[in-house]
């Protein structure tokens, strides 16, 4: 104990600058990482007068709350909000759900068709989805699904399940047979023991499939912008496009609108950190 | 089973199929479409080539720097990080803001900070005393594409720093500390060590680092829109502008078709790359 912290001590003497040097280059990237947030969120509070009149890096001389309830109701942000919650809380939910059912499938039923499917799902991983734009465009349009949640929801849900399946499915396949075969002696239904048994034990691989659900949804743009035209069921990200062309140069209420959009996402990212990293690589390893 | 089928089914592949069929059309969205072919195809590569090869090599450009400056610089902080030093979860925590955020949001601040009166950075370059770099740096055509590539290349920095640490802290740490006692350098147990340890990881990088630049979208889309004067297009862009402002379905589709070999070929290409690199070794 005594001899190795000493060793330690000696170590960090014979190289304090280096270590000094390490720390600092950390510390000026993490500056370049988040200030322009800090910066954003300043002029948020700031007033047009204060910004164009050269005070653009500084805190602001006085905090206008304001900016944060013009962007909120008149930039209409609120119900911007509430549409994204919406399609992103139905996104997750209907992804978990389908996304379970199927990795079960293919997990644990013995059929023909298991490992074709299988495939099918892996190559839709490398489907760019620019590609089902146009077409998803005209067929809902002529279904009259266009300015609807569903028009979002659904190709959300069809591009987020590939990741999902392919994560749930390598999760369930560690579940020791024994476990469901001892219920199914018991007389449990398949049901009962997806139920029962599955589910509550992927718990962790489901957490991962919701985080990147979620920020696939939350931030999705171009789907948005194509889909969607009517105020009324403008998304975060469409929502706040539009805000910025109604602002055009008062940057406070700008900057208040982009703040408020971005909160939930820190909030989560505050809480579970670790969980949005791991769930970001995770699918990020599947992908590559 | 069933659902999840139908859904991916009708959602993402017929659509693609249906895509290839738009673009042997020629079509502008009103009545029907024309069977033409390859025509698409052709205008697209011998036609009015200048915009469409212009927006293919901004995409590579863009994937190059990607590989060449991004990965490095993120595995860089990545080995830093990972070698053990105080405050580690904060970093990683810090350095991964940006990769969660909205690229909508992150391209709203960048057209702040690029904002040529009043935006950060040109008051950051007079208040250093170097007022005459002040640019209009998404006005002039020369400098654009350099100006939109830095905030793409910023905002997924972080999530490389991510892959690469979770995978040099897969390193058997006695591998490096019998290294170290052999009295190998902190260069050279990176590269002999570190660097062929974790091929793999760095594989996925690539994959990901070219794979998302060629699909890049979003942000060119909000900073830009493609402009000036298809300075900074990209296939994306160009693919969305034709599709849904000149309305030429037909072409707008061959782009689309396009992307996808695009990325299906480099990625076979990346992989066949890697498999030489490690059956070398």
């Amino acid at each position: 104990m005594i001899i190795s912290s000493s060793v330690s001590i000696s170590t960090q003497r014979a190289f304090p600058w280096k270590k000094n040097l390490i720390l600092l280059l950390l510390v000026a990237f993490a500056i370049i990482q988040v200030y322009p947030f800090l910066w954003l969120v300043l002029f948020s509070f700031k007033s047009n007068s204060e910004i164009f009149g050269g005070n653009i890096a500084g805190f602001p001389q006085s905090w206008l709350w304001g900016n944060y309830s013009d962007a909120f109701f008149g930039g209409k942000v609120g119900l911007y909000l509430f549409n994204s919650v919406v399609v992103t809380g139905i996104t997750i939910f209907i992804t978990l759900f389908t996304a379970c059912m199927a990795a079960y499938a293919i997990t644990r039923m013995r059929w023909k068709l298991s490992k074709p499917v299988m495939v099918l799902f892996l190559l839709g991983m490398m489907i760019p989805l620019h590609a089902t734009l146009l077409p998803l465009f005209l067929i809902f349009s002529k279904i009259n699904l266009l300015n609807t949640y569903w028009c979002l929801i659904l190709p959300y849900v069809g591009f987020g399940l590939p990741i999902a399946v392919f994560i749930l499915s390598g999760f369930m396949k560690n579940i020791p047979l024994a476990m469901e075969e001892s219920a199914f002696i018991d007389g449990a239904s398949v049901y009962r023991s997806f139920f029962l048994i599955i589910l509550p034990i992927v718990k962790p691989a489901m957490a991962t499939v919701a985080i990147f659900t979620f920020l696939g949804s939350w931030n999705e743009l171009m789907f948005a912008i194509t889909f969607i035209s009517k105020q009324q069921m403008r998304t975060l990200t469409v929502g706040l496009q539009s805000m910025v062309g109604q602002y055009a140069t008062q940057w406070g209420p700008i900057g208040a609108g982009l703040v408020i959009g971005t909160i939930p996402t820190i909030i989560i990212y505050s809480i579970i950190s670790k969980q949005v990293q791991n769930s970001l690589t995770t699918a990020g390893a599947v992908k590559g | 089973m069933l659902p999840a089928s139908l859904i991916f089914l009708c959602i993402v592949i017929a659509p693609i199929f249906i895509s290839g069929y738009y673009s042997t059309l020629e079509w502008d969205g009103i009545g029907k479409g024309v069977f033409i072919g390859l025509e698409n195809y052709k205008n697209l590569f011998f036609g009015d080539r200048n915009i469409f090869y212009g927006a293919i090599w901004n995409s590579l450009l863009l994937a190059a720097l990607s590989v060449f400056i991004q990965l490095p610089i993120a595995f860089m902080f990545a080995r830093l990080l990972a070698g053990g030093i105080a405050g580690e979860g904060f970093f990683r925590t810090v350095y991964f803001i940006p990769v969660i955020v909205s690229t909508v949001v992150i391209g709203q601040m960048w057209l702040k900070i690029y904002n040529p009166q009043y935006g950060l950075l040109n008051q950051f370059l007079e208040s250093i005393g170097l007022g005459n770099w002040k640019q209009q740096w998404l006005g002039n055509k020369d400098i654009a594409l350099g100006a939109v590539f830095v905030p793409l290349l910023w905002q997924y920095v972080g999530y490389h720093i991510l892959l690469f640490y979770a995978g040099i802290k897969t390193v058997p740490q006695e591998l490096i500390e019998a290294a170290r006692i052999d009295g190998a350098s902190h260069l050279r147990i990176t590269f002999n060590i570190v660097v062929p340890y974790i091929v793999s990881i760095i594989e996925i990088c690539v994959i990901l680092a070219v794979i998302g630049s060629l699909k890049t979208f979003d942000l060119i889309y909000v900073i830009t829109g493609g402009g000036p004067l298809h300075a900074t297009e990209v296939p994306t862009t160009l693919m969305f502008n034709t599709l849904f402002h000149r309305v030429n379905y037909g072409s707008g589709s061959a782009m689309a078709i396009f992307i996808i070999l695009e990325c299906l070929i480099l990625t076979l290409v990346i992989r066949y790359i890697f498999g030489r690199l490690s059956y070398d070794n």
